[in-house]
C-alpha cells in the first residue's frame, strides 16, 4: 500500500517546476497577460517535455499516461500560474478522441505540441445567458460562451444532450471572439455557429462525462497548486515583513491565518490525488470524486486566496507582487466547468440521493 | 499509488468478517464497560483485534506490529458498525506510554489489568491554574522517605469518579526550570487524601471533575521515567492523543446516519433530502469529510513508507477533525429544526438524543487535548516555521 506519488511522478513535478522556473516566471506571466505576446513558446517548451502527449498513448507518439500523472502537470501549472493551453488540449481533447476510437493521427500532431483544442462545453454543463449549441443535418448552429482557448486550431463542441462534435477553427460560418475575464493567464472565448460543418464525435455519454471529470479533477489540482503557492507566498512575507519591532508572523492573529490555510489546504493534496487516481482505478467513484474535488477545492481556494492576499496588507492588493494573479486564477477555477453549487449538485446526483 | 493491501491481507480481512459475522450478536453498545463490555473485550483480545500488538507477557496478543493489519480490523469493525472494545485514556494513552517508557515491572503490574478493562484510569494533568499553559502546573510532590507526599488540585478529570488509578503530572523540582520540573506518577484513586467532585458539563452529564489531594501519600517507585522527565513522559501520549480524536470512519458513519435523517424528516410534508439547499450543505461536508478521509490514509501510509513527507498532514488532524465533526453534528441539528431541539425525555427525540450530545460533546473536543487555537499556534510553528511568540518578560 502506497498512498503518495512516485519517484516517478516526483521527477516528472520536478521536472515541469525546473522548466517554469526557467522560462515562465512572473515576469513572462506578466508580459502574456498584458497581451505583449502569447503563451505559444511556454506550450512549444513544454511539447519539447512530452507535456502535450502525456495522455496520449506510446504507439500515437504520446508518453501513454494516466490522469494521475497529469494532475500533477496541472498543480504544478498553478503553482506558476503559468499561461498553457493544457486542461484542455492536453486532457480533455486526448480522453474525448480516445474514448471515441477516433483522429489516431491528429492525437500524434496534438502530442507534438502542434495542434491546439479548445473546449466549448459550458451549455452542455449549465447554460448560462441563453447560449447554447444545436446539431442538425451534419450543421451546428447557435453559439457557446467561456470556450477554453481562444487561440485553438479546432474545438470540441459539446450539445446539452452530451454528444460532442469537432469543429476547425477556421470553418466556414464559425466566428470566435475573445471574452476577457479576470484571469489573463488563460484564455477563453465565444464561438457563435452559423450552420458549421461538424463531425460528430461521441454520442456515448460516457466519452463526455470521462473527459468533463477528468477536467474538472485538473481545475481542482491547478487550484491546489496556485492556491499552495499563494500560501507559500504568505508565509514567506509574514516571517520577513517587520511591524511593532516584530516580524508579523510572530503575531499570533497572522500566525493563525496561515495555519488556518495550511490546516484546509494540506487534506485537500490527498483528495485531489485520490479523485484523480479514481479516473483511472477506481471508476465507480471517479464522478463523484471529481465533482467533490472541483467544489472543495472551489472553496478551500477560495479562502486561502483571500487570507494569503490579507497577510501581505497593501501589497497583497498591488499589482507589484502579483498574488492578483493567483487569486483569479483560483477565482476562474472555481466557475469554470461547473460552478461550485452546481458540481455539488452532481455529486448528490450521482449517489443516488435526488432525481 | 497503489491502494491495494496485497494478497495476503485479503485473507486476513476475511478471517475480520467470519469473526465478526459469527460473533456480532455478543457486541455491546460502544464503549459499554459492564459484563457484557468487558466479555467483549476479553473476546477482542483473544483474537488479536484488540491491544494487538501489545505482547504477550503483558496480557496482549502478541503480534508483530503491522499497521495495515490494524486497519483492516478497524475498517471492518466501522463498516459493521461495531464495538471495537473499550477506550478512555488507560487503554488509548497510558498503555502505549508504559510500552515506551514504563519499567518492566510497570509493564507487568498494569498493562494487562488495564486493556481487559478491569483497572480504569484518568489522565490528572489540568489544573486551574494550568490549561493550555500545562507546563505551569503547580501540583507538587515531596519525597518523604519512601513516599511522595502530594498536595494540590486537578481539574477537568475525565472519569475521575469512576477511575480506579490516576496517570498524573506533579512538580517535584520547584527549582528547575518548569519543564523539567515535572514528575508523572501512578497512584490509585481510593489513596486516603483524595477528593472528587463532580462537574457537570454542558451535555448535562458529569463525565469530568475535580480532584483534590491533601497529603496523598505514594510510594516512591510509582513513577514512570526519572525525577523531572515527566514532561517527555507526557508529551510522548499526548501525540496519541491528538491523533486519535475524531477518526475519519466515525464522521463517515455519521454523514451516512444524516443522509437517512435527510431521507425520513421532513419539512411541509417535502423530504428534507428534496431541499436543496439542505442537500448542498450536506455535500460541502462530505467533501470536507472525503478529504479528511485521504488524508488519513495518506497518514497511513507514510508510517509503511518511510520516504514520505505527511508531516504537516499529521499536524492538522486534531483542529480540522474536531472541528468538521462538530460542524456534521450541527448540521443534523439543522435538517431536524426545531425538533432537533429535542433532548432527553422528549418524545419527538431522534436517534436518542446523540446529535445534539454529539454537537456539544465535541465542542469539549475542540477545547481538550490542546484547543483549536494551540493547535494553530503549533501548525503555524512546527508545521510553517514562524517565529514564536516572543516571551513577555516579568514585571
Ligand atoms: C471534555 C474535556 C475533557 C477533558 N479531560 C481532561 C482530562 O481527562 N484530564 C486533564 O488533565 N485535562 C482534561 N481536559 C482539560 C483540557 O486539556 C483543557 O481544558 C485545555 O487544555 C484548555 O485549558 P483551559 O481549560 O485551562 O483553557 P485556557 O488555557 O485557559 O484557554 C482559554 C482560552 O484561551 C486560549 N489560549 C490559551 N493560551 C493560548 C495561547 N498561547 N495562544 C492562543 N490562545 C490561547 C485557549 O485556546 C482558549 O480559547 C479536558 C477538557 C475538556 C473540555
Amino acid at each position: 500500500m502506497e498512498f503518495g506519488l512516485s519517484a516517478e511522478q516526483t521527477l516528472l513535478q520536478d521536472t515541469v517546476t525546473r522548466f517554469l522556473e526557467a522560462q515562465a516566471p512572473l515576469a513572462t506571466v506578466r508580459r502574456i497577460a498584458a497581451g505583449d505576446t502569447n503563451d505559444k513558446e511556454i506550450w512549444r517548451g513544454m511539447a519539447d517535455l512530452g507535456i502535450p502527449g502525456l495522455l496520449i498513448p506510446e504507439a500515437l507518439g504520446g508518453v501513454g499516461l494516466g490522469i494521475l500523472d497529469a494532475a500533477i502537470v496541472a498543480e504544478t501549472l498553478g503553482y506558476h500560474v503559468t499561461p498553457a493551453p493544457f486542461i484542455g488540449t492536453a486532457v480533455m481533447a486526448p480522453l474525448a478522441f480516445m474514448g471515441a476510437g477516433t483522429h489516431s493521427s491528429l492525437l500524434g500532431t496534438m502530442a507534438q505540441g502542434d495542434y491546439r483544442v479548445g473546449i466549448a462545453m459550458s451549455e452542455a454543463i449549465g447554460a448560462r445567458n441563453d447560449a447554447g449549441v444545436r446539431f442538425a443535418a451534419g450543421k451546428l448552429s447557435g453559439k457557446s460562451i467561456f470556450v477554453l482557448d481562444s487561440e485553438a486550431d479546432g474545438y470540441l463542441v459539446a450539445t446539452r444532450n452530451q454528444h460532442l462534435y469537432f469543429v476547425a477553427a477556421t470553418a466556414p460560418g464559425l466566428q470566435r471572439q475573445i471574452l476577457t475575464t479576470v484571469d489573463k493567464t488563460r484564455t477563453t472565448c465565444e464561438l457563435r455557429f452559423n450552420q458549421v460543418d461538424a463531425e460528430m464525435i461521441s454520442t456515448d455519454p460516457a466519452v463526455y462525462i470521462r473527459m468533463l471529470d477528468a477536467g474538472r479533477v485538473m481545475q481542482a489540482a491547478d487550484t491546489l497548486g496556485a492556491a499552495q503557492c499563494a500560501l507559500d507566498q504568505a508565509v514567506a512575507y509574514a516571517k520577513e515583513r517587520k511591524q511593532f519591532g516584530r516580524v508579523i508572523g510572530s503575531f499570533q492573529a497572522v500566525k493563525h491565518l496561515c495555519a488556518e490555510m495550511a490546516a484546509g489546504l494540506e487534506p485537500c493534496r490527498a483528495l485531489v490525488w485520490y479523485a484523480a487516481h479514481a479516473q483511472d482505478h477506481v471508476p465507480e467513484e471517479a464522478r463523484m470524486m471529481a465533482c467533490h474535488a472541483k467544489a472543495h477545492l472551489a472553496e478551500v481556494g477560495q479562502f486561502v486566496a483571500k487570507t494569503a492576499t490579507e497577510v501581505h496588507g497593501g501589497m497583497g492588493f498591488t499589482d507589484l507582487v502579483g498574488l492578483h494573479f493567483w487569486f483569479k486564477r483560483i477565482g476562474a477555477n472555481r466557475q469554470l466547468l461547473g460552478s461550485p453549487a452546481l458540481v455539488r449538485a452532481e455529486a448528490a446526483r450521482v449517489q443516488g440521493l435526488c432525481a | 499509488m497503489d491502494l491495494s493491501y496485497g494478497s495476503e491481507y485479503g485473507v486476513f480481512r476475511q478471517q475480520v468478517r467470519d469473526f465478526i459475522e459469527a460473533n456480532r450478536d455478543q457486541a455491546p453498545a460502544a464503549g459499554a464497560r459492564g459484563p457484557a463490555g468487558l466479555a467483549w473485550q476479553k473476546l477482542l483480545i483473544d483474537n488479536g483485534y484488540h491491544s494487538r500488538t501489545v505482547p504477550k507477557a503483558y496480557g496482549g496478543y502478541g503480534a508483530a506490529p503491522d499497521i495495515l493489519a490494524s486497519r483492516i480490523i478497524a475498517e471492518e469493525f466501522s463498516a459493521a458498525q461495531l464495538s471495537t472494545g473499550l477506550g478512555g485514556q488507560g487503554i488509548s494513552m497510558l498503555t502505549p506510554m508504559l510500552l515506551e517508557m514504563g519499567s518492566e515491572a510497570q509493564k507487568l503490574q498494569f498493562i494487562q489489568p488495564t486493556i481487559l478493562g478491569e483497572m480504569v484510569w484518568c489522565q490528572g494533568y489540568s489544573e486551574p491554574g494550568a490549561g493550555s499553559d500545562l507546563a505551569s502546573l503547580t501540583t507538587k510532590a515531596e519525597l518523604d522517605g519512601d513516599e511522595w507526599v502530594i498536595n494540590g488540585q486537578k481539574i477537568w478529570t475525565s472519569t475521575a469518579q469512576s477511575a480506579d488509578w490516576i496517570f498524573c503530572l506533579v512538580r517535584t523540582e520547584p527549582q528547575a526550570p518548569k519543564h523539567q520540573g515535572i514528575s508523572f506518577l501512578l497512584f490509585r484513586m481510593d489513596t486516603p487524601g483524595i477528593e472528587v467532585r463532580p462537574l457537570v458539563d454542558m451535555t448535562g452529564d458529569a463525565n469530568f471533575n475535580e480532584v483534590f489531594f491533601t497529603d496523598v501519600r505514594v510510594p516512591k517507585h510509582q513513577i514512570v521515567g526519572e525525577r523531572g522527565q515527566g514532561w517527555q513522559v507526557a508529551n510522548a501520549i499526548l501525540g496519541h492523543e491528538r491523533g486519535s480524536l475524531a477518526p475519519p470512519d466515525a464522521a463517515e458513519n455519521r454523514l451516512k446516519g444524516i443522509i437517512k435523517l435527510m431521507e425520513t424528516e421532513t419539512l411541509d410534508g417535502q423530504r428534507i433530502m428534496d431541499n436543496p439547499i439542505f442537500r448542498d450543505r450536506l455535500m460541502k461536508l462530505q467533501g470536507a469529510s472525503l478529504a479528511m478521509r485521504f488524508n488519513d490514509m495518506r497518514l497511513l501510509s507514510a508510517r509503511i513508507n518511510p520516504g514520505q513527507d505527511a508531516r504537516l498532514a499529521g499536524l492538522i488532524v486534531k483542529l480540522q477533525g474536531t472541528e468538521l465533526r462538530h460542524e456534521i453534528e450541527g448540521f443534523a441539528i439543522d435538517v431536524m429544526g426545531e425538533i432537533g431541539l429535542a433532548y432527553e425525555d422528549n418524545p419527538y427525540l431522534r436517534g436518542n438524543g446523540s446529535w445534539q450530545y454529539q454537537y456539544m460533546y465535541y465542542l469539549g473536543l475542540i477545547i481538550g487535548g490542546g484547543t483549536s487555537q494551540i493547535q494553530k499556534n503549533i501548525i503555524g510553528e512546527r508545521g510553517l516555521d514562524l517565529p514564536r511568540e516572543p516571551k513577555v518578560t516579568a514585571n
